[in-house]
């Protein structure tokens, strides 16, 4: 049972904070760590000017060759948890989170052209193009090998090899108001089976044959949409793998460092907050909630998960470095956080009394906005029991994989 | 970084485990609710309660994650006896006993010659230190569940300012056995007048250590029971048959079965920190033993219940064995005081008035 990082590790860390001592000065970037960059916008000067920094120090997108833009490093996944603590401490900026480093990027590693790693990556992990996921339609959710939407292969008279017509619709497409390509899944083969007939494209957002209708969360945000594409093209070598290998192209395992295994910061960030919400918030008899015995168990309650998340999270990493498995705990992490979080949502309501009467963005336009922000939480915590896999999906995947149950439904990436 | 057991703690396991499947399957745990428990010397030449019993005193010079790992296999095997109060006695003598008190009790302890149980509670439900009234130079008061059986002959007692030894025949002591819920942990009650004793040289920080090691290898015999629980519900819905095909083939089946797996199996690491944290003298040692006993203690309810409800109608019948598991589950929850308990001990260290750390300050709660 060793908890450190040992000697190596601890110099590496000295070696990380000296740089960004010499490198970060918090005012630079206003935005703090892990929350990234939205879609659409390259960095600005002194953030672009810091990841640049560090990328050549090896600090920033290690997995991505050099020719590329990233710093090519041996995956290490203690390093990469230094480096991540370290720069969260700071508030520093790390990769971008965007769909496209997160998404397409580990895909176009795998399995890209060379001329698709050229064109793209770079600009990708530099924030200069965005992209977003074509996956999921209207008939096509959970089931997800069951999409409609084909791609023909058109020979046309200019360009050599044609273009890929495609027609159909996408839907719950986070960011394709703003993002400049789609990665999609179309059908390319109508007579193959389910999985055998898909295939993974490449297309410009930019073009007449996609219109793009933005859809209002329950949020009251709109920060996804409908995308429709009706004769929609792009080149015929604008396409991942071959033609009818999609399934697997998007189920590439990525081989990206396993840093975030079971990483609680962002359960600890709500408990924290929520913590202090209970202290600022008056409760029963004028007293602030946190001083409630009852308050104080259920918020310990939610404490007791996250601290059995942060463990298993350890236990994780820790069998990861020494290629040993970790039995079904990889595959309950997800529904770990989405439990956490619609705790904490539960219990934040009781906190706000009336202020869960007010919508997030507060009672009244040019108002400060007061507790109620929380209420932007409380909707989002239902998200993530549904986006990137659904808790019952989620469940059929324990189930069936980390507890040896028969398959009988068939699942994501099988 | 290696947050995982080593290769001797695994053996350690092994050998537990392998002795249960051999020697002492869950049809002899039976004996305890059919009919007279025999003697459990086999089990006791495991010496797992002797495991922190440092070397030196013959005993195994272990550590409080390796006593830990014991408790969680003898949770999964429904161990009876009072391995619990012996291995907390043990732990009092070697953490609390003077020099010479060790050399006197320890090399008994070890060889199992005597064996020594641990008695806290008072009634009312009187378990943490500052709730105890029994202390000062006169012992007079009555303890109750205590964990006896398997000749134990010596009792640790737990006072409000410290810990003291006594003979269970000793003058001015009496016992009254009681029946149990949980016949795998048979208890006694001790009433004291006045009796002769001696105390350990520890005070009230010693016991408070012997009542955190009781959390932690409650929380580990928890954790061994739930999963133990979840293996035999998964076992069951594999054979059980039933609308022409397995149980385990329906989605509300698999989910029940995956819900509660996402419930138990990561609360593992939680009580391996607890023992390190202890083992390592950490500043939140005590708080998280308690946040930890709380969480596990009510996986395992959750479990135990659900894996008797997965079960049928055969999972409600004493002649299965699942309700063992549930009534341990009952006697971890109560035993060493119920969560409620143990969270608001925890909530006094972690919800000081000191500020949480301040890093998600600014961005509340956009997730």
């Amino acid at each position: 049972m060793d908890l450190t990082y040992g000697p190596d590790y601890e110099r590496f860390r000295e070696e990380v904070r000296a740089f960004l001592v010499e490198h970060w000065r918090p005012s630079a970037g206003s935005r703090p760590a892990g929350a990234g960059r939205a879609e659409g916008s390259a960095d600005s000067g002194d953030v672009a000017l810091f990841r640049q920094a560090a990328v050549a120090a090896g600090y920033l997108y290690r997995s991505v060759p050099r020719q590329y833009g990233g710093s090519e490093q041996p995956p290490d996944a203690l390093k990469a948890r230094v480096i991540k603590e370290e720069f969260e401490a700071v508030r520093a900026p790390m990769e971008l989170r965007s769909l496209g480093t997160r998404l397409l990027v580990p895909t176009l590693l795998e399995a890209g052209a060379p001329w698709q790693k050229e064109r793209f990556i770079e600009p990708t992990i530099t924030g200069r193009i965005t992209w977003c996921q074509g996956y999921s339609e209207p008939e096509a959710g959970s089931d997800l090998a069951s999409l409609r939407t084909t791609a023909t292969l058109v020979k046309g008279d200019g360009e050599a090899g044609g273009r890929w017509v495609i027609r159909g619709q996408k839907v719950w497409t986070s960011s394709a108001h703003e993002a400049d390509y789609m990665f999609l899944l179309a059908r390319t083969n109508p007579d193959a089976p389910k999985r055998k007939g898909i295939s993974y494209l490449l297309v410009p957002m930019d073009q007449p044959g996609i219109e793009v209708r933005p859809l209002r969360q329950v949020t009251g945000e709109s920060e996804f949409n409908e995308v429709f594409l009706t004769d929609a093209t792009t080149g015929a070598d604008w396409i991942v793998g071959e033609p009818g290998e999609g399934w697997a192209v998007a189920n590439t395992t990525l081989k990206h460092e396993r840093a975030w295994v079971g990483d609680v910061s962002e359960s600890d960030r709500l408990m924290n907050s929520l913590i202090r919400l209970a202290r600022q918030t008056p409760g029963p008899a004028g007293r602030p909630w946190i001083e409630d015995q009852r308050m104080r168990s259920r918020l310990m309650e939610v404490q007791g998960y996250v601290e059995a998340q942060r463990y298993s999270g350890y236990l994780q990493l820790s069998r990861s470095l020494k290629d040993e498995p970790s039995g079904p705990l990889g595959l309950i992490n997800k529904i770990s956080s989405t439990n956490i979080a619609e705790r904490i949502a539960a219990i934040a309501i009781d906190i706000l009394g009336d202020a869960s009467l007010l919508p997030h963005t507060g009672a009244r336009p040019g108002a400060a906005i007061g507790p109620e922000r929380w209420m932007y939480q409380y909707f989002g915590s239902l998200g993530s029991a549904i986006a990137g896999g659904a808790s019952n999906i989620q469940r059929n995947i324990i189930a069936q994989r980390g507890l040896g149950l028969p398959r009988d439904t068939v699942l994501p990436g099988e | 970084m290696d947050f995982d057991l080593s290769a001797e703690q695994r053996l350690l396991e092994q050998s537990i485990d392998s002795f249960f499947t051999g020697s002492f399957p869950l049809s002899r745990v039976r004996e305890c609710y059919d009919a007279q428990l025999g003697p459990l010397d086999d089990l006791g030449a495991l010496h797992l309660s002797e495991i922190l019993i440092p070397d030196a005193y013959g005993g195994g010079g272990g550590t409080i994650l390796d006593v830990a790992v014991a408790a969680e296999r003898l949770g999964a095997a429904c161990a009876p006896g009072p391995f619990l109060g012996r291995a907390l006695a043990a732990y009092a003598l070697t953490t609390a006993g003077s020099d010479e008190q060790r050399s006197r009790w320890l090399p008994e302890l070890a060889s199992g010659q005597r064996r020594a149980t641990i008695a806290i509670a008072e009634p009312g439900g009187r378990w943490s230190l500052d709730a105890l009234q029994m202390g000062g130079p006169r012992l007079t008061g009555e303890k109750q569940h205590v964990l006896a059986g398997d000749a134990v002959d010596l009792v640790v007692v737990v006072l409000a300012d410290g810990l003291a030894l006594l003979e269970l025949g000793a003058d001015g002591l009496t016992t009254v056995d009681t029946e149990v819920l949980d016949r795998t942990r048979p208890m006694i009650s001790v009433v004291f007048d006045g009796p002769d004793h001696e105390r350990l040289a520890g005070g009230a920080d010693a016991a408070e250590r012997v009542l955190q090691l009781g959390a932690v290898l409650v929380a580990a015999d928890a954790y061994g029971g739930a999963a133990k629980c979840l293996d035999l519900a998964v076992a069951y819905c594999q054979v059980r048959e039933q609308f022409g095909t397995t149980i385990g083939h329906f989605q509300a089946v698999q989910h029940q079965l995956a819900d509660l797996a996402a419930d138990v199996l990561p609360a593992r690491g939680m009580y391996w920190y607890a023992a390190h944290a202890m083992d390592c003298a950490l500043g939140d040692a005590g708080g998280f033993a308690s946040l930890t006993k709380a969480h596990i203690t009510e996986r395992y309810i959750a479990a135990a219940r659900r894996a008797i409800e997965l079960h049928g109608g055969i999972g409600y019948t004493w002649e299965n064995d699942l309700h063992f598991f549930l009534r341990r589950a009952v006697f971890d929850r109560a035993y060493l005081g119920p969560p409620e308990l143990h969270r608001q001990r925890r909530a006094r260290s972690q919800l000081a008035e000191a500020p949480e750390k301040a890093r998600a300050n600014g961005q509340l709660a956009r997730t």
